[in-house]
């Protein structure tokens, strides 16, 4: 995303290499808008979770099924979508990772890192699948120099 | 960077020396395989020297417990050794820090086992 357009989405399958691909396009645009290189780090590590519950989760590798990344520089803030068409989720049915009787379980901390790296995590399930929205306030200067308004 | 594994023996000890990244996918699949692996052949007292993993996410992470549980199963030791801060904070807010035997230097976590 070039630092001029404030909005850029892609269109990706439903496979392994979507999720490299999408830590990789959110690196270089958290890179490019100025954020400090552990912010970059959190912001890429949530984007990957992200994704990995898209392509896993929510479309369960299905190759007819999509998952659109969305990057917005808006204000002071990056805001990324990513949106899968699976059968969307059940909220209540996530469990805390940090209970004493979930720590040695192998899965289930993508939302709890996502929350812990990003300033705001929206999560829409419907029918048609689940829509995640994670916002990063910009607190550095941005690329052209400005400082980002918050 | 894909993962890349080796094993050695030190006093009893299997230090297994990882680099790259620990993520969904084939670097998950490379720890678990060599991890099986060392057990099957009665190798329990085992090291997962991480010092030169950079990157480790949620599938990462649980296949750490997984080597460490199953391990732990199989009558055997599992610790960690030379954690890279990234590694180290994230076992920290997963409060996983509180279940590894975490350890600084190669020495100390050889002579650590019973």
């Amino acid at each position: 995303m070039a630092m001029t357009e404030q909005r850029v989405s892609y269109t990706l399958d439903s496979s392994l290499e979507t999720i490299d691909c999408a830590e990789e396009k959110a690196t270089r645009i958290a890179t490019e808008l100025g954020f400090a290189e552990d912010e970059v780090m959190q912001i890429s590590m949530a984007v990957r979770e992200g994704a990995v519950n898209a392509v896993l989760h929510g479309n369960g590798y299905a190759p007819d099924k999509k998952v659109i990344l969305a990057f917005e520089h808006t204000g002071g803030n990056l805001v990324i979508t990513i949106c899968d068409q699976g059968k969307g989720m059940d909220l209540s049915r996530i469990p805390n990772p940090l209970a004493p009787e979930n720590l040695l379980k192998t899965s289930g901390r993508g939302i709890f890192l996502m929350r812990s790296f990003m300033d705001v995590v929206e999560i829409r399930p419907s029918q048609t699948g689940t829509e995640l929205k994670l916002i990063k306030h910009v607190h550095g200067p941005t690329a052209d120099g400005k400082e980002a308004s918050q | 960077m894909t993962m890349k594994v080796g094993s050695r023996q030190v006093d009893g000890v299997t230090i297994v020396d990882c680099s790259g990244r620990i993520t969904l996918g084939e670097g998950s699949v490379i720890l678990r395989d060599m991890v099986r692996d060392l057990l099957s052949k009665g190798n329990k007292k085992i090291v997962l020297n991480l010092g030169e993993v950079n990157y480790i996410d949620s599938s990462g992470i649980g296949e750490l417990v997984s080597a460490f549980t199953t391990t732990k199963n199989q009558g055997g030791e599992l610790k960690l050794l030379n954690l890279t801060k990234k590694v180290n904070d994230l076992l920290q807010i997963t409060k996983l820090y509180t279940v590894f035997d975490v350890k600084d230097d190669e020495a100390t976590a050889v002579k650590s086992f019973k």
